[in-house]
């Protein structure tokens, strides 16, 4: 359901917009930037968050 | 109502999923198995038979909806998304409430936010004609986003080269 929820957000988005979107570690964070580039965007980054165990990763449409 | 930004490849892979169930915890399996395909780009489509229409009813909620006396009375039971049982341990409706609480409290989509995003990212509803004739429902009685009435020839027609599940 992650990727299902940054795919919806990332389709009300423009082209060229990112979205920020705070994973934890583990399935979440494996799948969502996996999937986000199989569906044709662009992972501009992954860095550890605030909060132990999650991570925030920025997407561009 | 389908997010247009959302385009499928035509080279697509394909899931259908035959929606019999009107448990909360099947149409659970059935919408974040939809949605989750939807997703990552396969073509998606639901068929909703039987107690599964109860999920693609307009009136989500107990209401006389039906043509006919005894219609009319499995839709006041049969009473929507909102009083879907679930399939085992319903506890007199008491778990679909817990269960609800322990998805939003988990941060898991509820069933309703699930039904959503298949409407947004454009899986294909479809309701049975058969059960449909039996309850005496009428398109008019469904949601919107139900793009067709169908037959088992048309549903498995439109399911070929795919998967097909049935829940």
């Amino acid at each position: 359901m992650t990727f299902v929820k940054t795919k919806i957000e990332l389709s009300r988005l423009k082209h060229g917009d990112t979205l920020e979107v705070l994973l934890t570690e583990g399935e979440p964070l494996e799948n969502v930037p996996r999937s986000s580039i199989e569906q044709g965007f662009t992972v501009l980054s992954i860095n550890e968050a605030e909060v132990k165990g999650t991570h925030l990763v920025v997407i561009q449409k | 109502m389908a997010n247009p930004e959302i385009k499928l490849d035509p080279n697509t892979k394909k899931l259908s999923l035959i929606g019999f169930s009107g448990d909360f915890d099947k149409l659970v399996a059935i919408f974040t198995l939809a949605t989750g395909a939807a997703a990552v780009g396969y073509e998606v489509n639901v068929f909703f038979t039987f107690w599964g229409l109860d999920a693609i009813k307009i009136k989500q909620g107990r209401s006389a909806v039906g043509k006919g006396f005894l219609p009319k009375v499995f839709g006041v039971f049969m009473g929507g998304l909102k009083s879907a049982p679930v399939s085992r341990l319903n506890f007199g409706g008491i778990s679909p409430k817990i269960f609800r609480y322990l998805m939003r409290k988990n941060n898991v989509a509820t069933l309703e936010e699930l039904v959503e995003a298949a409407k947004e990212l454009g899986v294909n509803f479809y309701a049975c004609e058969m059960a449909m004739h039996i309850l005496g429902i009428q398109k008019s009685d469904l949601i919107p986003e139900v793009k067709d009435i169908l037959g088992v020839a048309s549903f498995l027609k439109l399911s070929e080269d795919g998967q097909t599940l049935f829940i």
